[in-house]
């Protein structure tokens, strides 16, 4: 089967098929560039502040949802299949879109470079026909940063025009539009370029152990929340991509009775329920990674691969024990989770080989998990430290401890000293927590950065265990905590 | 109380009209400067740097490889530059490519002219510079360790013998801390574009608070005449005072390309250039004693404001001038000292920031406030209200009389309005509850000075054209950064006139309309522009009133304009009829209009007179909750009276309270600015640099203006100045947070630093456990 040599996507009501398309062009420098559509603005570059938002429409389960993405940083082979819906859009001969005319009713825009990217937020939360409430939407908001208004007028703004049925040109289109995507799957390969420069995006297995074997090279490319700063920032001379959102066997998620599959092209937006269904804290978790923007394109299974020692997922699934997939051309291999970490930079990943997917063991009786995320802003912040707990618990006895810590070595961590210690400590001996808590300082010896210090991430990796140990003998996350609160979990 | 004020009855004037761009706003279609269509065969500029090194000899400067990259047009170095190699203020101390020399890290050493941004930023990076590295002065400690010469010399305002005073009394305090500085993070980084005019003009549209500096600044350096420089600004995406000075450099570079190529250049920064190489809010160690009565009344203020300016001086006089011109607050200091150092450092000039350095020395203030409080185990509030000025205690540390002080009201009403001494209990009640988790609560007022403290910037000017439809002309100095200057004095002329506002068209500021003006800065811009508009306008109606009098042959006080009309006795025309008429009779409907602060007398050499037209008030009360395992903080609830005078649109107000709090928020919690030891700035991207998002303002957030009679200065229809102001409401924040952690141990004062990141408050909680 020959590949497609294009990309297809719908724009303002016609499809849009591109041939010429620069690997590491981006949607943004498409939009203002090629397009000369400027309404979308470049603020960061680095998709932290959401100037550059534009929604991305698909078919997810046959349904058409809208999610917000940050142009800067995503490419423009990515918007593969999609609908893409910018600012310059939304007004119809004149009359402004609802949420626009919300955010001008509340005086929602005061220097006005941000407001683009608001609305283009709440653009699907409009069409998703929710009743938002201020919860859903400072959430919708948290990747979109703005300096003059204080968010009020523009959270009041949204709480106005988000009330339910949306009703707009795309809600009334909606059939036209979900028909003419669901007509782009064609289930094809994509590779436009040559051998010497491209764009790949293999829908098949076969495709893509044929592309990683000839092209060890390539760079492997998931959500691009991380690589789009390697060419924007970095300005690495990428000239081959081969792109794994196209591939059905990586996008799958398999709930069994006792565990959960997720493919390594699984966005954390999709992955969220069955993360929340394992244990409200991981639920949590995954809402503080990045913003709505990062979490559209943002995979787990990037998380992982990229091998951060400050990557969220990675000690949260240590502590769960979940189990790695590896793939390379038709070989497939599993690890523990924890053992692909090897050094900073360094995974436990040969040239060509990808991560296939992660396999987390459901929670079981008796056993207990809580992760605590530590940033100086709550809402898309980097951790300074990330504790992740899994405790067998019986009789008043921690009978099993998994202890994981992010931001305290160079890579990903178990604590296995402090493990050993928290085994057979009683939840009622706080003196005892606190010696066992005690041996963390054998287990890590973090560093120094812009996010914390040394002695700050001790300290707090620290009060990170009493505090589970705490929650764990009985006391409620309300005393406990500030924000993520257990009890409140599904109020939401 | 402050006289009572005559009402003046407006139509237009203190309306919530939106903002007047905020239609475009909302759809994309708002021009910003990257938005224009480039002209024809536009060329961009990005800078160039040494990767490593704070101080020192430029050793090897190898350009070859920038050069040799495909689509580089150019690449220029400081000797490219025909005229005066500076971008600074005043000073004379910025060079705008390093000729020689660096002195802080990302300093602009070249820049490269390429046919793509893409090209020309890929290009300067292949710069091979090495530097000479010399010992550098990173931090205020470095700098006062090594004893580097300060950028300006030091400043003293003094009164009586309060050193005397404090080692003769049994009640005293002290402390020496920290408060950090502030990126901008205007959404719209640095921009200017270039384009080369006939017979070696230049027209620079940037975005800057300072288009007359700008239009200057490239003047000199390409050794032309003033008048052949034009500098046109429509609007920008923030700018915070970030885009005063710091414009400079991005307007020259785009310039002397446009120069050197004889094309349109374009220089926009990247966001990550952006950060590192403009300037920032100054950062301040604050050393002080004090000595106080058993009432926690202040009796003697001995304080020293060390301030890290950066490499130059930028405009580090005034900003560090308002530091101690706020280090008093709303407090009367009966003996006091205020010195302050401006030192240097090898890291970039620091500049203004919204409040200039009010906010820095309005951190003393509250500092010995609170200290006090806890040491004393008495209501911070209380103690405040017993140092706030009164009557035969109103003299400023400067000299200046406080005569129009509504602090004492505004702050009954609002500790009213808050539910202060209920919440104080119920705070005090959890706070016995609970191990983990404490709450604070402060209520802090803010009194800021209005004006200029170099005197001949308060001075404006406005051109307004009637045309013959009727229809308005608008253009005066000042600059929309998204404040709703420009909306507020179209109201104003719309109200003069008595049109529609939508007849009034807003137009760009450019130096080519109104000459020699001043920043839009020190939250000046509604009462400096909004009275030169006036006065332009009010020039055209009395010629129409004078003409339209002989015409109809009525008496001048017959005439009225209201609702797009002129009544002229007992007929009426329209205005553009009128105009008409008037023009056929050779009327002028054009008209300048200027403006000049009056009553200011600041002497700064001799510390003597008057340096504020008048005091802006306000006051919050924030109440907060640590976790005192991790040093997290969540604001739960604020409650905000800010006084504006009488409002001239309180939408805009209302925005400009919100925002500035907000923005003043971030500086004192999440808002950390981290160089390394090497003098690199490690948090130059909002991935590192975290200004707040819409989850940190408390869904508990109630703002009001304060019920004014008016200013009792007379400012343009008696509103009062609102920029700068809220954002030291802010403080109330930091406050609240020292209550929590005070709250660990009674009769204690918290070393809590600026800002209050979760590491600060654990250090804090940690100093204070038993």
């Amino acid at each position: 089967m020959t590949a497609r040599n294009s990309i297809r996507f719908l724009r303002r009501g016609e499809v849009v098929e591109l041939t010429a398309v620069a690997p590491i062009r981006t949607v943004l420098d498409y939009l203002r560039l090629e397009e000369g559509a400027r309404g979308t603005k470049e603020g960061c570059c680095e998709g932290d502040c959401g100037a550059c938002t534009v929604a991305l429409g698909s078919l997810k389960d046959g349904r058409l949802v809208y999610e917000p993405v940050n142009a800067c940083i995503l490419l423009l082979g990515q918007i593969d299949g999609k609908e893409l819906v910018t600012v310059d859009d939304l007004s119809v001969s004149g009359k402004l879109h609802p949420i626009q005319q919300a955010l001008v009713d509340h005086h929602g825009s005061q220097c006005g470079f941000c407001t683009p990217g608001f609305v283009m937020s709440l653009f699907p939360l409009y069409q998703s026909g929710a009743v938002a409430n201020r919860k859903m939407v400072v959430d919708q908001l948290a990747g979109n940063l703005c300096r003059c208004t204080g968010y009020r007028p523009i959270v009041e703004a949204a709480l106005a025009a988000c009330t339910g049925k949306p009703d707009d040109a795309w809600s009334e289109a909606r059939l036209e539009i979900a028909q003419t995507l669901a007509g782009f799957d064609d289930g094809t390969d994509l590779f436009i370029g040559d051998d010497e420069e491209f764009f790949a995006a293999p829908a098949f297995d076969e495709a893509l152990a044929r592309l990683t074997e000839k092209h060890p090279d390539a760079v492997i490319l998931s959500g691009a929340t991380d690589v789009g700063l390697w060419i924007t920032k970095q300005l690495r001379p990428i000239r081959k991509i081969i792109f794994l959102g196209r591939m059905r066997s990586l996008r799958e998620i398999v709930e069994t009775i006792d565990s959960v599959r997720i493919g390594a092209a699984v966005t954390y937006a999709e992955a969220e329920p069955s993360f929340a269904a394992i244990d409200p804290d991981l639920a949590e978790l995954l809402r503080r990674i990045g913003s709505k923007q990062v979490r559209a394109t943002g995979t787990v299974g990037g998380n992982i691969a990229n091998g951060s020692p400050i990557g969220d997922t990675p000690p949260a699934l240590i502590a769960l024990g979940a189990g790695l997939e590896l793939r390379k051309g038709r070989q497939t291999r599993a690890l523990p989770i924890e053992d692909f970490f090897i050094a900073y930079g360094k995974q436990d990943r040969s040239p060509g080989e990808v991560v296939a997917g992660v396999s987390i063991p459901m929670l079981k009786r008796g056993e207990a998990f809580r992760c605590y995320k530590i940033t100086k802003r709550f809402d898309q912040d980097i951790s300074s430290v990330l504790g992740a707990f899994k405790f067998g618990i019986a009789q008043g006895r921690i009978t099993e401890a998994r202890i994981a810590y992010g931001g305290m070595a160079a890579t990903p961590k178990r604590a296995l000293k402090t493990e050993t210690a928290v085994k057979s400590l009683s939840l009622d001996d706080p003196a005892g927590w606190a010696a066992a808590a005690d041996r963390l300082a054998e287990d890590f010896q973090p560093i120094d950065d812009h996010r914390a210090s040394a002695a700050y991430r001790s300290e707090t990796a620290r009060n990170l265990l009493i505090k589970a140990l705490t929650e764990m003998a009985g006391e409620a996350t309300r005393n406990t905590r500030i924000t993520g609160m257990r009890e409140f979990a599904h109020a939401g | 109380m402050p006289a009572k004020v005559k009402r003046i009855a407006t139509d237009t004037v203190g309306l919530a009209l939106a903002h007047d761009s905020a239609e475009l706003h909302v759809q994309g279609k708002a021009v910003y400067i990257d938005d224009m269509r480039e002209p024809e065969g536009t060329l961009h500029v990005a800078p160039g740097y040494a990767a490593l090194g704070a101080k020192g000899r430029i050793t090897v400067c190898d350009l070859s490889a920038v050069r040799a990259f495909p689509g580089v047009v150019a690449v220029l170095t400081a000797g490219d530059i025909p005229g005066i190699n500076d971008c600074s203020p005043a000073m004379g101390d910025d060079p705008i490519l390093a000729d020689g020399e660096i002195l802080f890290h990302g300093q602009v050493v070249f820049a490269v002219i390429a046919e793509t941004r893409d090209a020309a930023r890929r290009a300067a990076r292949l710069a091979k510079i090495e530097i000479a590295g010399e010992l550098a002065a990173i931090t205020v400690e470095d700098a006062l360790e090594q004893g580097t010469e300060d950028v300006l010399p030091p400043y003293e305002f003094r009164r009586g013998d309060p050193g005397k005073l404090i080692a003769a009394s049994k009640s005293t305090i002290s402390d020496s801390f920290h408060v950090g500085g502030q990126e901008h993070f205007y959404l719209e980084g640095q921009v200017a574009l270039a384009v080369p005019e006939e017979a070696g003009g230049m027209l620079v549209y940037s975005s800057t608070q300072h288009p007359t500096e700008m239009q200057h600044c490239v003047a000199k350096m390409l050794k032309v005449a003033d008048a052949f420089v034009t500098c046109e600004c429509r609007r920008m995406g923030g700018g915070f005072g970030g885009k005063e000075s710091q414009a400079a450099q991005w307007a020259a570079l785009a310039a002397l390309g446009a120069r050197i190529t004889g094309r349109p250049v374009k220089c926009r920064l990247d966001r990550d250039d952006d950060m590192i190489m403009t300037g920032k809010r100054h950062d301040l160690r604050i050393d002080y004693r004090a000595a106080h009565d058993r009432t926690g009344r202040l009796t003697a203020v001995d304080a020293a404001l060390l301030a890290r300016c950066g490499y130059s001086a930028d405009l580090s006089l005034g900003v560090n001038d308002r530091a101690m011109f706020h280090a008093d607050n709303a407090y009367y200091y009966p003996a006091v000292r205020i010195k302050s150092r401006r030192l240097r450092t090898n890291t970039v000039s620091n500049t203004a920031f919204r409040g200039f350095g009010g906010p820095q020395g309005m951190m003393l203030a509250e500092r010995m406030m609170d200290q006090i409080a806890h040491r004393l185990e008495l209501d911070p509030l209380d103690v405040r209200k017993r140092n706030f000025y009164a009557p035969g205690r109103d003299r400023t540390p400067y000299g200046m009389k406080v005569v129009d002080n509504i602090i004492h009201d505004v702050v009954a009403e609002l500790e009213k309005t808050s539910d202060y001494r209920a919440r104080r209990e119920a705070v005090r009640a959890f706070n016995a509850k609970n191990q983990v988790l404490k709450k604070g609560l402060a209520l802090t007022p803010v009194k800021f000075g209005i004006s200029f403290t170099l005197i001949h910037l308060n001075q404006a000017g406005a051109l307004v054209h009637l045309y013959t439809d009727g229809s308005v002309h608008l253009n005066h100095g000042g600059t929309e950064m998204g404040q709703g200057l420009y909306i507020k004095v179209a109201q104003v002329v719309a109200e003069e006139f008595g049109i529609d506002p939508e007849r009034v068209k807003i137009t760009a500021t450019t130096t080519g309309k109104v000459p020699n003006t001043s920043p839009t800065a020190a939250s000046s811009g509604s009462d400096l522009n909004g009275m030169a508009a006036q006065e332009a306008a009010a020039r055209i109606k009395a010629r129409l009133v004078d003409f339209a009098a002989r015409e109809w042959k009525v008496k001048p006080a017959q005439i009225r304009f209201a609702k797009g009309r002129v009544i002229i006795g007992n007929q009426s025309v329209t205005l553009a009829e009128l105009a008409r008429r008037a023009h056929q009779a050779r009327i002028q409907l054009s008209s300048t209009g200027f403006y000049a602060t009056p009553g200011i007398t600041w002497d700064r050499d001799k510390v003597k007179g008057k340096p504020f037209f008048y005091f802006a008030y306000g006051a919050s009360c924030s109440e907060v909750t640590i976790d005192t395992l991790t040093g997290e903080m969540r604001v739960d609830r604020v409650d905000i009276l800010h006084d504006v005078g009488r409002s001239l649109n309180p939408a805009i107000d209302l925005g400009q309270i919100e925002g500035g709090f907000v923005q003043g928020m971030g500086w004192l919690t999440t808002e950390e600015l981290v160089f390394d030891t090497q003098g690199r700035l490690s948090t130059h991207a909002p991935s590192t640099y975290k200004i707040p998002c819409a989850s940190d303002v408390p869904e508990d957030f109630r703002v009001k203006l304060f019920a004014s009679a008016g200013n009792p200065a007379s400012t343009i229809y008696r509103s009062k100045a609102v920029g700068e102001p809220p954002l030291m409401l802010a403080l109330s924040v930091f406050s609240a947070i020292t209550d929590a952690i005070a709250s660990l141990k009674p009769g204690c004062m918290p070393p809590l630093e600026a800002p209050a990141t979760p590491e600060a408050i654990m250090k804090a909680v940690k100093a204070m456990s038993p």
